[in-house]
């Protein structure tokens, strides 16, 4: 009984006189963080980044100092032992995130602005403007792209920025398509048409107007794209086309686990950089889930 | 004279070819009159508005006439020059107060933006200003809704808004395209009323489309009746109720409910439907569906010529009552 009168009372109550009506960014981020590996997984990423900036403090030693203990089992001085030629592995752990984060986050950066740019101009220019630059994503898309990696880095030579523009490049194609997608349907909407009535220019209603309404779908996507360019980054160095020793990977870290002895005997070797792939795939992917539902305008 | 259309043509592009939707259309608007334009669907009274204002996308475009607007002709306007006329000189409410307002900025972002594309007005004076328009417009506690996301507003509101934001740059020529007709009955009356004060103050012109005479009635001091993309009917507001003369007008005159009318009487209805653009019939456009068509109706099309001092209209019958008779009956 009570409830249905306070439910009387709440309906009378106008909309025009509540106060300080919520903006679009608080009722995402109250959505976000009813999400609770969400906000496990954001708090991870956070401190990946963190430990990627600060590692030179963080670090007990130096990634590449080689010292007379090799292959030794975790002790109070090397807490995750040291590899085959002797350097700590937390330390190289450490420092490794910082290639991750630098793949992950440069890649998508790169790729993203990108996709975005072209996306938006081949919807709106249309006609055969738009064919051409679709027919174009199409090729990339279909390349057998890991292949395709795998010969340009040997020609252009494995470093960390060939391998963050070889994985920029055959990325950029889906967000390409997901921004032409949406800015299609943007164009016909009445506040588009509503905005050229009132006179802005056309680069103005494509980023003012048309890019902040697009927006939802390149950020899930973009979140994804972090995750997937850390798996394709450690999937190259394991292969040792990626980053190269001395400097650390999680990727190069564990081709050192190749042989069966190590995988028995000397877990501190394959384990940790195992650990810290699946746990930050798993938690960016979590983030991108997490924006998702924050970001669907159905809700 | 403000605007004045002669003899424009619209055209679109389609697949089966070029499709003209506005054939011809002529007329005038002065200072400060309200003209209003009225047909069913399909008969390109939007049309004709988008024209003015070139909002035609990519398939359409002005074939042939001149859109005079000020002394300029805005069919030959560069796209730069027509930009600074849109929004500014002539501005345009629509149909859809729900989605005419970007849902990713608030109602002063977008207040603002408009100010400032047309006005010297920057920054806190710019935002003081749309607080001001917002309070013209009648929303309560402008303040307040300047930091409000359009999603928070019911379509009353959001016309209002709309209409705020096309009166900020004081244009000389609103176009309203059926700006109440997706509002309740009890809202589109206070939109009506609003409209008619600010034209009082602010001494625009309007060209006002719609398919409710009982908004014409209302609102508008001309009329331009259209159909299948011509002007069928043009005249003042009261000769056209008192004393309609195309069968097409008198027609949307019968098909307004009265209410006085008795329970049994069913309303009137025009029988069948504007025809498709790609076939249009032969002679009067009107005449398939016209009680008064006559052999001469079908074989030769009647322009648009005044039967009165000021009253314009488009139809064998009105022009030449004793030959149109004369056919008729040899036709029977």
């Amino acid at each position: 009984m009570s409830a249905v009168q306070s439910k009387v009372a709440g309906g009378a109550v106008l909309p025009l006189q509540q106060d300080a009506p919520e903006g679009v960014f608080r009722q995402m981020s109250r959505r976000f963080l009813k999400h609770r590996l969400a906000v496990a997984g954001l708090a991870v990423t956070l401190m990946l980044i963190f430990i990627a900036v600060f590692a030179p403090w963080l670090a007990p030693h130096s990634p590449y100092e080689v010292t007379a203990e090799f292959s030794a089992a975790p002790s109070s001085v090397h807490w995750l032992g040291t590899d085959q030629v002797g350097r700590d592995v937390l330390s190289r752990l450490i420092y490794a995130t910082r290639v991750a984060v630098t793949v992950g986050f440069g890649t998508v950066a790169l790729y993203v602005t990108f996709g975005t740019i072209v996306g938006l101009w081949s919807a709106y220019a249309g006609g055969w403007v738009d064919m051409i630059v679709m027919r174009i994503t199409d090729v990339f898309m279909a390349f057998p792209y890991m292949m395709v990696i795998l010969v340009v880095v040997s020609v252009l030579g494995p470093t960390l920025w060939t391998l963050v523009l070889v994985l920029a490049l055959f990325s950029w194609p889906s967000i390409a398509r997901l921004v032409r997608g949406s800015v299609l349907t943007l164009k016909q909407m009445d506040y588009i048409k509503a905005g050229v009535s009132l006179g802005l220019s056309t680069p103005r209603i494509v980023f003012r107007h048309i890019l902040p309404n697009a927006l939802a779908p390149i950020i899930v996507n973009a979140t994804f794209g972090v995750a997937a360019a850390i798996m394709a980054e450690s999937g190259l160095s394991f292969l040792g086309m990626g980053v190269q020793p001395p400097t650390a990977s999680w990727g190069n870290m564990l081709t050192d686990a190749q042989s069966i002895s190590v995988m028995t005997d000397q877990p501190w070797l394959w384990l940790p950089p195992g650990i810290m792939i699946l746990v930050t795939v798993l938690a960016i992917n979590f983030v991108g889930d997490g924006l998702r539902d924050a970001l669907d305008p159905k809700q | 004279m403000l605007l004045e259309l002669k003899d424009m043509k619209t055209v679109f592009k389609t697949d089966r070819g070029e499709v003209t939707s506005v054939d011809g259309v002529s007329l005038r608007v002065g200072k400060g009159e309200t003209i209003g334009i009225v047909g069913e669907s399909g008969c390109g009274k939007s049309v004709t508005s988008l024209s003015i204002m070139r909002l035609l996308g990519k398939s359409g475009r002005i074939k042939e006439g001149e859109i005079l607007f000020m002394g300029q002709d805005l069919a030959k306007l560069p796209e730069a020059e027509l930009r600074l006329i849109r929004g500014g000189d002539i501005a345009m409410i629509f149909q859809e107060p729900m989605t005419s307002l970007n849902p990713v900025f608030t109602i002063g972002n977008q207040l603002t933006e408009a100010i400032q594309l047309h006005t010297d007005l920057r920054g806190k004076a710019a935002a003081g200003y749309a607080v001001q328009m917002l309070e013209k417009v009648g929303i309560p506690r402008p303040e307040a809704m300047m930091k409000s996301y359009p999603h928070s507003l019911s379509g009353g509101m959001r016309q209002r808004v709309m209409i705020a934001m096309a009166l900020s740059c004081k244009p000389k020529l609103l176009i309203a395209d059926e700006p109440t007709t997706a509002l309740d009955v009890t809202i589109q009356a206070q939109i009506l009323n609003l409209m008619k004060e600010l034209r009082e103050e602010m001494g625009a012109s309007i060209m006002l489309i719609t398919h409710d005479l009982g908004v014409i009635a209302e609102m508008a001091d001309k009329v331009v009746v259209m159909y299948a993309g011509q002007v069928v009917e043009e005249t003042d507001v009261f000769t056209l109720f008192e004393q309609p003369l195309h069968p097409y007008t008198q027609g949307l005159m019968k098909s307004i409910p009265h209410i006085e009318a008795e329970a049994e009487e069913t309303l009137a209805s025009i029988p069948g439907a504007v025809p498709p653009l790609t076939n249009m019939p032969k002679g009067c456009r009107f005449q398939p569906r016209c009680a008064f068509a006559a052999a001469r109706c079908q074989a030769e099309a009647p322009a648009l010529l005044p039967v009165q001092e000021g009253h314009d209209v488009r139809c064998w019958m009105a022009q030449e009552p004793e030959q149109w008779k004369v056919r008729k009956e040899e036709a029977v």
